[in-house]
Formats: structure tokens, C-alpha cells, sequence
């Protein structure tokens, strides 16, 4: 039976990974996500996993890495200033297709920043932090109990998809306790193993959906893991036919399945001449503006992506055909706004609520931005 | 004995190293080590970084990891603990090691994690050109030090005791039947045990300081009996550098072997393995 619980967001995420399955967590202290740390090393030896403190968060996802391809279910967690030294090991990942789970708890950036306030600053980071062309996969959650589910679906896509998966959440969620009802009984994925002998067995070639099997080191299957460009059989390859149909099937193989990936909360849009972007803790202090900005007779709804990435252009693209304008509001300079300003092409107009200082953004002062969009006093 | 050439992926070939290069003599010793030792080769993890000597891993046919640059302890380490199981061998250079990957190495050695890294020093960064290493000794000619370099070199093995490594040993890649017992010796060594082996670059180092090609590199290598340095601190081309003081001595052979708790992860108390 369900029971509800006080947690942290942190604990939950903790939760939603032992959960999906994860055997093994390598990190580096770093607040404010030190405390996912701090339960795995209590939690992992109960289920016969591993906990391992590494010398930074470069060896962090690394190790998580080797983990995954001995066959466990890894992750690893920090904030801003580690998430940058992981660029390097998330661009790995996604061209050798290791599964893994990279918690990123924001914090005012850049550099050291603000470490113990809350910001949405490392979202364009979560996309493009790594070098070159790559996919990615970025989850957001706005409260505790999301932070368990989406914690969890990470877990999933990660191995469906053979990709890493970030799980992107500021401060406040981390260190905010809620009474969460955390389920019983989840739904797990588990990555597709080779179903030919090891003989005939070629690492990088994929079926139909564009995702190789993977088995785990040991198991009987010889083969080679590169970052170099790779051919089916995985050796390094600077063929231009190999090396743009790699990177093909990498994009594909995320972007084709984007309804299966992406999810986006939407709210009372039906009648709307406004709707609010967040996501985030945002998202929670939008909803509440959205609700009372009815309250006030405003036909004004919401949209939260609560996937980032990929970006839900069709979604946002939909809601801006039905509305004259799109408030974004999020916790930094501007950054996904740019994508909404994309997908909106013009249908809305697009009106900025950012705010980069340390401080969240509050139901009223959004609210007031609703109002001034509403042609009413604010 | 087995045909070592059992071992390789003859499919992947040809390879990337230079004719003369000794990496090859430094992996039939390994693959001999492999043989002699009977290592299953579906249990055996080949961990490598970037660099001429980490390309070794591509043509190895065991589970083969060819990373980041600098950071295969790091993936070792992951991988070791999630798989006791398996025999987890490093493969790297001297920029790979000890440079850019330095951190990882030191660590790695500090836990005693029971893997094996085996460091080929061929004084220079092939890969990329020729540029100076951390093991380029001073007054030795690299693309980056046309001058001859004016830093002082590292010693990997003083650096390994101090780090806490519990096997460290340095070999010659000219003494082939000395390396492949030291491998041996290695990969059997209950911890984290490192060999650094002493290979050669003739297409950068060797040309660069025109002390020649492959042949004239290892012969020029197995006649130091003094150790690694004092020949090459002897080699200056550069007048006004000031001789080092009495170059330490570069020791070959096993240098040290203790046995010591290994980590392996697992908490005290902690249901695991129980």
C-alpha cells in the first residue's frame, strides 16, 4: 500500500533511483545536491549496489559510465559548477550510448555563484553544454513527488533509449519537504540485450527504433566502446558516411520518439488570450498566478514543459496559435525563451518575467505581469 | 604457448602506430602476460584513454574501453566496482597519465582498487605531434620545446609509492621477457599495481633529438643500466640550461610490493557480499 511520506527533494530523487533500479552512484560533494549523495550511501548497500566518492565530477560520471557498461543501472548528481565539469563525460555517453542518470540541482551561476539559492540557469547548458552535435534528453520537475516520478523516468528513458538523461531541478525542490505519496509499484525499464550470439554480434547496429542492444561487459560479448566516431562494429571510423550516419541515428533516435519522450503540463488554455511559460519551481509559482489571475477574470492559462529536451516546438507552437500573448518566466537571463520565441514564429507576442538573482519568482509578481499583458493596472 | 595473435582483433587492423614504434613489443607482452596467466578474455576489461598507446585498446579482442583523455582509472574504477568479477587492466601514456589524467591516477592508486595500469612513457605526446610531456626530460627537443624543455620531469613510480599504489613497478619495453613477468607479476598483484613502461616515439622523440629510429631507440634504451634519466639529462642541446643536479635514480624492476586492504565499495556492515 501507498503511504505518504515528508521528504526532501533530494530524498526523493534518492527514492525514484533505487526505484528504477540503480545499483551504483559516483559523485563529488557539492551543495545544494550533496544530500542524493548522502542517502545513496545509506540506501545502496541494502540493495546490493555501490556508493563511490570521486576525486571531482570529471571521474564522477566517469566511473558511472564504466558502472553502466558492466551492466548497472548508474548515476551521479551535483550542481552548476560540477554539471560543467561533466560536459566532457555527457558527450561521451551520448556517442558511445552508455545509459546513465546526471542529476543537475541549480544554483545561482555563473562560476561558484550563489551555492544555497535557487536558478534555472543551467538549462541551455543541459542542451549544449557538450561539444559538438548531440541529443539530449532533459527532464524538470516542480515539486517533490515529480522529482521521485521524473527521477525514475530517467532511470527508463535512459535505458529505452541507450542515452543519457539529465534531471534538472533548482534549489528550492531540492531542498524543499513535502508530504509525497511515493507509489508501491513502478513501471522499470530495463536496456535491450543482444539476442545473437556473440560471434555475430555488432555493438552499434541498430534496429529499427535507432537503439543498439547493449550487453554488459563479462557477459560473453567481446566488443570496443569509443567516442571516436564509430562504424556498426564500433571501431573508430572518419568516413563521412559513417560518421554522418552516426550522428544521424543519435539524433533520430531521440527526435523520432518525441511523443514518446516529451511531456508538457497544460492548464485551463482552452479560452485563454494569455498563457504563462514556466517550468520548474516556476511552474508552481505560475500556476498559482494563472489561478489567481481567473480569480480575477483573466483568461489566462498555463503551459510547463516538463520536458526541456527536447523542446516541445509543436506543443508551444499549438498553445501560441490560440493566444495573443506568451509570458516566459523563468529563473535567469532568458534562455528558453528563445526557443518559445522559435516556436511561437510570431503568432503571440512574447513577453519576458526572468529573474537572476538568487531570489524565486513569486505567484504575485508573475500575477502582476499577467495583469500588465491584460491591459489591466498591475 | 598460444599464437598471441589469437588475441587480436586482425579485423580492426591496420593500426595507427608508426613503424619502429614499441607499443607493439609492449602489447605482445601484454597479450603473452594474458596467455601465460590463462585470463578468461570474456572477463577481461581493457581501459584506455587518448593517445597512441590508449589506441592499443581497439585492436585487443577482450571488452575494450577506449574513453576520455586521462580519465580511464576513473572509468576503471566504476567499472571494477560494479563487476569485481572482472580483471580490469588500464592502458596509457605519460600525457594521458600523468598530465591531463594525473588526478585520476592518484586516486585510483590511494583507494588500492584492485586493477592494474599499465603506463607507457614514450617521453612525448605522439598523437598530437610531438609536443612535451610531463615525462619530456629537461633539456630534450618537442614540438613545443624547440629550445629543449626547461621544466623538470616527473618520476611516475615515486609518484605512484607516494600515492599509495601497493604494486609499482618500471620495465623496458627494449627487455621484453623482463616486462612480460612484470605484467605478469601485475595483473596477479592483489590491489592497485602499476608498471610504468619505458616505450619510445622514434617518429617524434627520437627524431627530435636525433637519437634515431626505432632500432637505435631501444638499443640506445636497453644500454642505460644507470636508469632512465641520467641518459636522456645527459642529451642537452641547449647550453645555457644549467645540469640538473644528480638525476634521481630511475630504478627498473619491481620497486613495490605490499599487500594492503583493497577497495572494493563495499561498506563494513553493509549486506553486500555477506
Amino acid at each position: 500500500m501507498s503511504t505518504a511520506r515528508l521528504i526532501q527533494g533530494n530524498e526523493a530523487c534518492a527514492r525514484g533511483a533505487l526505484a528504477a533500479g540503480c545499483t551504483f552512484y559516483g559523485g563529488y560533494p557539492i551543495t545544494p545536491s550533496s544530500e542524493i549523495a548522502e542517502y545513496m550511501v545509506r540506501e545502496l548497500p541494502k540493495v546490493h549496489g555501490v556508493f563511490v566518492q570521486m576525486e571531482d565530477e570529471i571521474s564522477s560520471l566517469a566511473a558511472v559510465i564504466g558502472a553502466s557498461l558492466g551492466g548497472s543501472k548508474a548515476m551521479t548528481a551535483t550542481s552548476g559548477p560540477g554539471f560543467s565539469l561533466m560536459q566532457e563525460h555527457i558527450g561521451f555517453a551520448t556517442m558511445a550510448e552508455v545509459p546513465c542518470v546526471i542529476v543537475d540541482v541549480m544554483r545561482g551561476g555563473p562560476s561558484t555563484g550563489l551555492p544555497t539559492s535557487p536558478s534555472q540557469g543551467d538549462v541551455m547548458q543541459a542542451r549544449w553544454g557538450t561539444h559538438g552535435d548531440h541529443p539530449a534528453i532533459v527532464l524538470a520537475p516542480s515539486s517533490v513527488g515529480e522529482v521521485f516520478d521524473l527521477t525514475l523516468r530517467a532511470f527508463n528513458l535512459s535505458e529505452r533509449f541507450r542515452t543519457p538523461v539529465i534531471l534538472i531541478y533548482d534549489e528550492i525542490i531540492g531542498h524543499t519537504r513535502e508530504n509525497v505519496v511515493l507509489p508501491d509499484v513502478v513501471e522499470v525499464e530495463d536496456r535491450k540485450r543482444p539476442d545473437v550470439a556473440p560471434a555475430d554480434f555488432w555493438p552499434k547496429a541498430a534496429p529499427a527504433d535507432g537503439v543498439p542492444p547493449l550487453p554488459a561487459f563479462g557477459d560473453g560479448y567481446r566488443f570496443h566502446v569509443t567516442g571516436l566516431s564509430h562504424d556498426e562494429r564500433g571501431l573508430p571510423s572518419d568516413d563521412a558516411g559513417v560518421a554522418g550516419s552516426l550522428l544521424a541515428r543519435l539524433h533520430d533516435k531521440v527526435e523520432q520518439h518525441i511523443d514518446e519522450i516529451s511531456q508538457v503540463e497544460t492548464r485551463l488554455l482552452d479560452d485563454a488570450d494569455i498563457a504563462v511559460f514556466a517550468y520548474g519551481i516556476v511552474g508552481r509559482s505560475a500556476r498559482e498566478a494563472v489561478t489567481r489571475g481567473r480569480e480575477e477574470g483573466i483568461r489566462v492559462g498555463l503551459v510547463r514543459p516538463v520536458t526541456l529536451w527536447p523542446f516541445p516546438y509543436d506543443q508551444v507552437a499549438a498553445v501560441a496559435r490560440g493566444v495573443d500573448t506568451v509570458i516566459v518566466s523563468e529563473m535567469n537571463r532568458g534562455q528558453l525563451i528563445g526557443e518559445v520565441e522559435r516556436a511561437t514564429a510570431g503568432r503571440a507576442r512574447v513577453v519576458p518575467h526572468l529573474r537572476a538573482d538568487g531570489q524565486p519568482i513569486s505567484p504575485n509578481e508573475l500575477l502582476s505581469t499577467i495583469r500588465t499583458a491584460a491591459g489591466r493596472g498591475a | 604457448m598460444t599464437d598471441v595473435r589469437n588475441y587480436l582483433r586482425e579485423w580492426a587492423m591496420p593500426h595507427v602506430l608508426c613503424p619502429g614504434c614499441a607499443h607493439g613489443i609492449v602489447l605482445r607482452s601484454f597479450l603473452e602476460s594474458v596467455d601465460q596467466l590463462q585470463l578468461d578474455q570474456d572477463k577481461l576489461a581493457l581501459v584506455a584513454g587518448i593517445g597512441c598507446s590508449s589506441r592499443l585498446a581497439g585492436y585487443v579482442d577482450f571488452c575494450t574501453l577506449h574513453g576520455t583523455h586521462g580519465r580511464a582509472p576513473a572509468f576503471a574504477t566504476g567499472l571494477k566496482l560494479a563487476r569485481p568479477d572482472l580483471n580490469v587492466v588500464v592502458i596509457t601514456g605519460d600525457g594521458d597519465g600523468l598530465a591531463i589524467g594525473g588526478n585520476h591516477l592518484i586516486h585510483a592508486a590511494r583507494r588500492n582498487i584492485d586493477i592494474t595500469v599499465l603506463l607507457l612513457n614514450n617521453a612525448i605526446y605522439g598523437m598530437t605531434g610531438g609536443q612535451a610531456a610531463p615525462t619530456t626530460p629537461q633539456g630534450a627537443r618537442a614540438s613545443t620545446t624547440p629550445d629543449g624543455n626547461t621544466e623538470p620531469m616527473f618520476d611516475a613510480c615515486k609518484l605512484l609509492i607516494g600515492a599509495g599504489a601497493s604494486f609499482v613497478a618500471r620495465v623496458l619495453a627494449a627487455t621484453p621477457t623482463e616486462m612480460t613477468k612484470v605484467m605478469k607479476d601485475a595483473m596477479t598483484h592483489p590491489g592497485f599495481a602499476f608498471v610504468e613502461i619505458i616505450s619510445d616515439c622514434p617518429e617524434y622523440y627520437g627524431r627530435y633529438n636525433k637519437i634515431g629510429g626505432g632500432a637505435e631507440m631501444l638499443t640506445w634504451m636497453a644500454r642505460r643500466d644507470a636508469g632512465v634519466a641520467t641518459p636522456l639529462s645527459k642529451k642537452r642541446f641547449v647550453n645555457h640550461i644549467p645540469s640538473s643536479p644528480t638525476p634521481p635514480g630511475m630504478d627498473t624492476g619491481v620497486l613495490l610490493r605490499e599487500i594492503r586492504p583493497v577497495f572494493s565499495g563495499i561498506r563494513e556492515g553493509g549486506p553486500r557480499g555477506t
